[in-house]
């Protein structure tokens, strides 16, 4: 008998009898009104920052944000950057953006989340590497909970999806949580109305 | 043949307890994470309903496991993903030297794996000519000090921040006086991404694996697993085969748990899906069993196969926090530690279960409802049935039994100890024989019995 026929084997002799699954319900309460704050509230208490419309002059606002950034990678056809994913076939090289511009599908009010996948990023490692983040995200794209969430087709259909819920950080020495650690600095979640023609 | 001895858990707790500053040091640390976890709890209100979901979802899975294993190796492999399947730990580690091999890769980034910890693979791989690097910052820091992870979610948690800057100033040549954390991370990550952006391989293990989309599920705080599983072409994923789920709708009860359990937030910085390989890359998939099989054809101690590893139970425990996880001499420490690790090797860790004062707490505190305090006890019968117990424990609990079972003997025994205590000098009360007294002074003795008491008063009456 092979591995995996032996391992098969001993889960079917050894099995607990049945037990039922159970529905999950989807728990949602918030009217949708409230969804915004309590987003801007979850996203808050994960380190990241919320930027709730977009700023009049968006090359402006990036280099007031980031005064110290020569290279911005844009994913989004709303900002031009001085690079794009596709710049970086050795992902790797994805560590000498300073600032990644992209665009989310969908954000979490319940945890602050917002979710990043390959159709989004192009080159996966730009969310992690580049030293800063700033993620445009529709408001109406705002779902209540994770429950709603996990209804979206990405984790089923893309190859790598992420919830992204604030900037990488630690709480492993001393047990509060500092930044940075290995991946993006800040996170910055800017509010901005998906164009009609996308 | 070289066997390990058995781990006494309470002599090397007594070893931890002797070093005040960290283990008043510890303490804090775990019940604030105890704290933290009960105000994140108290804010979502279906809280209980999501534990019992949890709790029948993996009972479910788990009396389905063969078919839903099945399911999650279909869905993997119309993915693109290579299955492989693992009886043991050396089998798994020969699975993932082999891959390496074949890539020629020398250097191989992972995330923290507590199943990779269980296998024992950095040393495995690390003697077969292959660098690993731990990328989990906590995990990084006990890899530098060549010690076990103390804590399954924040495997350094033991050391104090100053304990960390002199680990950084031997490895690193970082300030041996800068215990900042903020600075220590800063120092990390300087030494680490260059490593990252190296490496051959990358290696995460599974929170969770989702048998509807094949999809390895992973929680992060600093998005190690995001970056070991991204930037080499080639990923390799470690999955014990009870991590499996049914469906996402499934997974969300458990991410809306896991978190806020383990640390009291509402949920990790990254909570990441790897479902298929990236473009031209190569994705591995290995599903171990290293005893999980067996285990669960144990009627009494299957369930501790829903275990999410969230730590709940171990930063509750009086016993863990005031013992140091490094104690247990075990993967896995704290309450579920001691009714995993004798189902590894029952001669090796028949002390654990009697390192519990049985309050209850890991049970109720456990986002999948795992009766662990119950569990516990049933192992202490099954090491007395076994032969496990040493011969002096087991003739203290003959005694007891004989005395408790025998109201008129339990009566002279109180009345007599309550004597004794007045009467005899402290040598005879404090030593080596009385645990109690070890580190603490014994309660002044009663005047009365409660039963002498209870005949004065209440009967009379």
């Amino acid at each position: 008998m092979g591995i995996r026929e032996d391992i098969f084997d001993r889960v079917r002799r050894n099995q607990p009898a049945a037990i039922t699954h159970p529905a999950v319900p989807d728990f949602t309460r918030l009217a949708k009104a409230d969804l915004i704050s309590t987003f801007a509230k979850s996203l808050e208490i994960m380190a990241g920052v919320l930027i709730d419309s977009p700023p009049g002059d968006f090359g402006t606002f990036l280099r007031r944000k980031f005064p110290k950034a020569k290279t911005i990678c844009s994913a989004v056809p709303e900002y031009a950057g001085t690079s794009r994913p596709e710049d970086y076939p050795a992902w790797s090289d994805a560590a000498k953006i300073d600032v990644s511009i992209v665009r989310s599908p969908m954000g979490v009010a319940e945890t602050g989340s917002v979710l990043l996948s390959e159709d989004d990023l192009r080159v996966n490692t730009i969310a992690f590497l580049a030293h800063d983040i700033v993620v445009l995200l529709d408001p109406e794209k705002i779902v209540e909970n994770i429950h709603v969430a996990y209804q979206h087709p990405a984790f089923k259909e893309r190859a790598y999806s992420v919830l992204m819920s604030g900037p990488s950080g630690s709480a492993d020495i001393g047990g509060k949580e500092v930044h940075p650690a290995q991946g993006v600095m800040t996170l910055t979640v800017v509010l901005w109305p998906e164009r009609a023609d996308r | 043949m070289n066997i390990p001895p058995t781990v006494d858990q309470a002599a090397n707790a007594a070893r931890f307890i002797a070093d005040r500053a960290h283990e008043q040091y510890f303490d804090t640390l775990m019940w604030s994470l105890r704290e933290a976890r009960d105000r994140s709890a108290s804010e979502v209100p279906e809280w209980e309903q999501l534990r019992d979901l949890a709790s029948e979802i993996k009972e479910h899975t788990l009396s389905h496991l063969a078919e839903y294993l099945e399911q999650f190796e279909a869905s993997a492999k119309r993915n693109g993903v290579t299955v492989h399947w693992a009886h043991d730990a050396y089998e798994h580690n020969q699975i993932v030297a082999d891959i390496l091999s074949r890539h020629g890769a020398k250097h191989l980034i992972k995330s923290k794996s507590m199943l990779t910890e269980e296998c024992d693979l950095r040393r495995y791989l690390e003697n077969r000519g292959v660098t690993v690097t731990e990328t989990d910052l906590g995990e990084r820091i006990q890899q530098l000090d060549d010690e076990p992870p103390a804590h399954i979610v924040g495997p350094a948690f033991q050391k104090r921040p100053q304990d960390v800057a002199r680990v950084f100033a031997k490895a690193y040549g970082s300030d041996t006086n800068n215990s900042d954390p903020v600075y220590l991370a800063h120092e990390m990550r300087k030494h680490t991404r260059p490593l990252i952006e190296q490496a051959d391989a990358g290696m995460t293990g599974a929170n969770f694996a989702v048998a509807e989309t094949g999809a390895v599920v992973t929680v992060t705080n600093e998005g190690n697993a995001d970056l070991s599983g991204n930037v080499p072409k080639l990923r390799i994923c470690s999955v014990g085969i009870e991590k499996i789920i049914p469906t996402n709708r499934d997974l969300a009860v458990f991410i809306r748990l896991l978190s806020r359990s383990a640390i009291g937030m509402p949920i990790t910085q990254y909570t990441s899906h790897f479902r298929a390989p990236r473009q031209g890359g190569e994705m591995h998939i290995i599903l171990v069993d290293n005893g999980r099989a067996t285990r669960l054809g144990m009627e009494k101690f299957w369930p501790s196969l829903k275990c999410i590893r969230c730590g709940a139970c171990m930063n509750t425990c009086p016993v863990y926090r005031r013992s140091g996880g490094l104690s247990y001499g075990s993967t896995y420490m704290g309450p579920i530690g001691i009714i995993m690790m004798p189902t590894f090797d029952i001669r090796r860790f028949s002390e654990l279960p009697f390192s519990s004062t049985l309050n209850g707490s890991c049970s109720n505190v456990c986002p999948v409802k795992i009766n662990i305090h119950e569990q516990i006890y049933a192992w202490r019968g099954v090491m007395d049935e076994k032969h496990q117990i040493k011969l002096a424990k087991k003739g203290a609990m003959v005694a007891a039994g004989e005395v408790l079972s025998h109201p008129d003997l339990y009566r002279i025994a109180t009345s007599a100890t309550e004597t004794a205590f007045k009467l005899l000098p402290r040598f005879v009360i404090y030593n080596e024989l009385n645990a109690w007294g070890k580190h603490r002074e014994a309660p002044a003795p009663a005047k009365q019995t409660f039963h002498q008491w209870y005949k004065e008063h209440r009967l009379k009456a």
